[in-house]
């Protein structure tokens, strides 16, 4: 029997937001953006790109950290810049947004497979601990599909990120935490 | 806002960020000492999110100064006097039984003081503490298990782990100080009323302790005076090392 994916309210949302006649051109542009940390994903998979606006002539893009100390928002900040100045729109303001606070539910369902692809398991290919944290074992390894998996470290290369190895092939791979 | 819920505003969030660098700084200095790589990993990982509230708590108290300053003045440019952190965190990192107890009572404070400060009518400082509620619970997950690990193990790791929990414990009284500033901002709805958290504090930190087979220790001695500016003479030597580069070349962009 076939299944018909759902897709997530916040996700179909989102996409109503893009959509804009104004300013659909510009999440375009910004869709070369990437997360300097996972080149894989956009800003816009990632759910760090939250709005993008038109006020008087100046384009007014929002952001949002997916941690406190996220080391790349400087870096997203220029690229965005960069982005739509190559397009040619130079008046460009990037401002941060710390409310609602960044979830990994906001990631796209193209951004999760994107993610596995490249070799880091999505929040959802663990079952989460009672707690609703990172489990110590059984993610699913993105390279064999194996969940005979460990964890080996809580904070990965990243603090979005949980280390585990498979005890299967022995890759090591990072897991996206749920946050 | 009038003048005076401003200033206090200002005052309170200059504190957050003041406790949250001066902690982040503390866990930075274990980068490249930690007993193996993945901890070594984790722990640059607890001190980025604690920088990174600082960033966000100074932010905001630059833009209440609205004098011209910006985050990194009040992180570079003030001195140990003019800091308000409170003195557990300014504590040397010690050895590593030290640092994760230390840890474990920052973990649990923040966890009875988050989801009060969520509740605050400032948007700015309600918006921090959804941040930061979430990484706290990853945070106290390590720290609890390994002051489980390192008072239920050895005989050595148990002995240095009662020792830093007795060295450390009269500094933890301080967390749940109130003065005028903060009992202004708790009525008004902005500030959270600390000296009513100490009960669930304890409660926590006595669970995990007891399991950890260690001893709590009486309340025999506390020392207290971060929140005016009396700091222990660690402060001074941490804003050193911290604020050397930034005040060495003022105004460097590169």
């Amino acid at each position: 029997m076939n299944e018909i994916s759902l897709m997530p309210v916040e996700e179909y949302e989102r996409l109503q937001q893009r959509s804009a006649e104004d300013v659909k051109e510009l999440w375009d542009i910004l869709d070369e953006v990437k997360d300097p940390e996972v080149p894989v994903l956009t800003i816009w998979d990632l759910g760090i790109l939250r709005d993008v606006q038109r006020q008087d002539g100046q384009i007014v893009v929002t952001i949002t950290p997916t941690y406190s100390g996220c080391p790349a928002m400087d870096n997203i900040t220029s690229d965005v810049k960069q982005a739509l100045g190559n397009a040619g729109y130079t008046d460009v303001k990037v401002q941060t947004k710390l409310a609602p606070a960044w979830s990994s539910e906001w990631m796209s369902s193209n951004g999760r497979k994107k993610l596995r692809d490249y070799g880091i398991a999505p929040p959802e290919d663990a079952e989460l601990d009672e707690d609703g944290l990172t489990p110590d074992a059984h993610a699913q390894c993105p390279h064999c599909s194996s969940r005979n998996t460990r964890r080996v470290s809580e904070f990965g290369s990243t603090a979005c990120k949980a280390l585990f190895q498979c005890n299967d092939c022995n890759e090591p791979f990072d897991y996206f935490k749920k946050i | 806002m009038s003048d005076a819920i401003k200033a206090a505003t200002l005052e309170y969030a200059t504190r957050l960020g003041d406790d949250s660098v001066v902690l982040g700084h503390r866990i930075s200095e274990w980068i490249s000492y930690g007993p193996f790589l993945e901890e070594d990993i984790a722990y640059g990982n607890v001190s980025l999110d604690y920088i990174g509230r600082a960033r966000m708590f100074y932010t905001y108290a630059a833009e209440l100064a609205d004098d011209g300053r910006d985050e990194d003045d009040f992180a570079y440019m003030r001195n140990d006097r003019e800091y308000r952190n409170l003195l557990l965190f300014e504590m040397p990192k010690g050895d590593f039984a030290y640092s994760q107890v230390r840890q474990l009572f920052a973990d649990v404070y923040y966890t009875v003081l988050l989801p009060e400060l969520l509740q605050s009518k400032d948007e700015t400082l309600s918006a921090i503490a959804a941040k930061a509620i979430k990484e706290t619970k990853y945070h106290l997950r390590r720290s609890r298990d390994w002051v489980l690990r390192l008072g239920d193990g050895t005989e050595e790791s148990h002995k240095r782990t009662q020792k830093a929990v007795d060295a450390l414990w009269g500094y933890t009284h301080e967390l749940f100080d109130m003065d005028a500033t903060e009992q202004l901002l708790a009525d008004e709805g902005i500030g959270v009323d600390v000296s009513k958290l100490r009960d669930a504090w304890l409660q926590r930190v006595t669970e995990i302790l007891t399991e950890a087979t260690l001893t709590v220790p009486e309340d025999s001695w506390e020392v207290k005076g971060g929140r005016i500016g009396y700091h222990t003479e660690n402060l001074g030597h941490m804003l050193t090392e911290m604020q050397i580069v930034h005040r060495s070349h003022p105004g460097c962009k590169w």
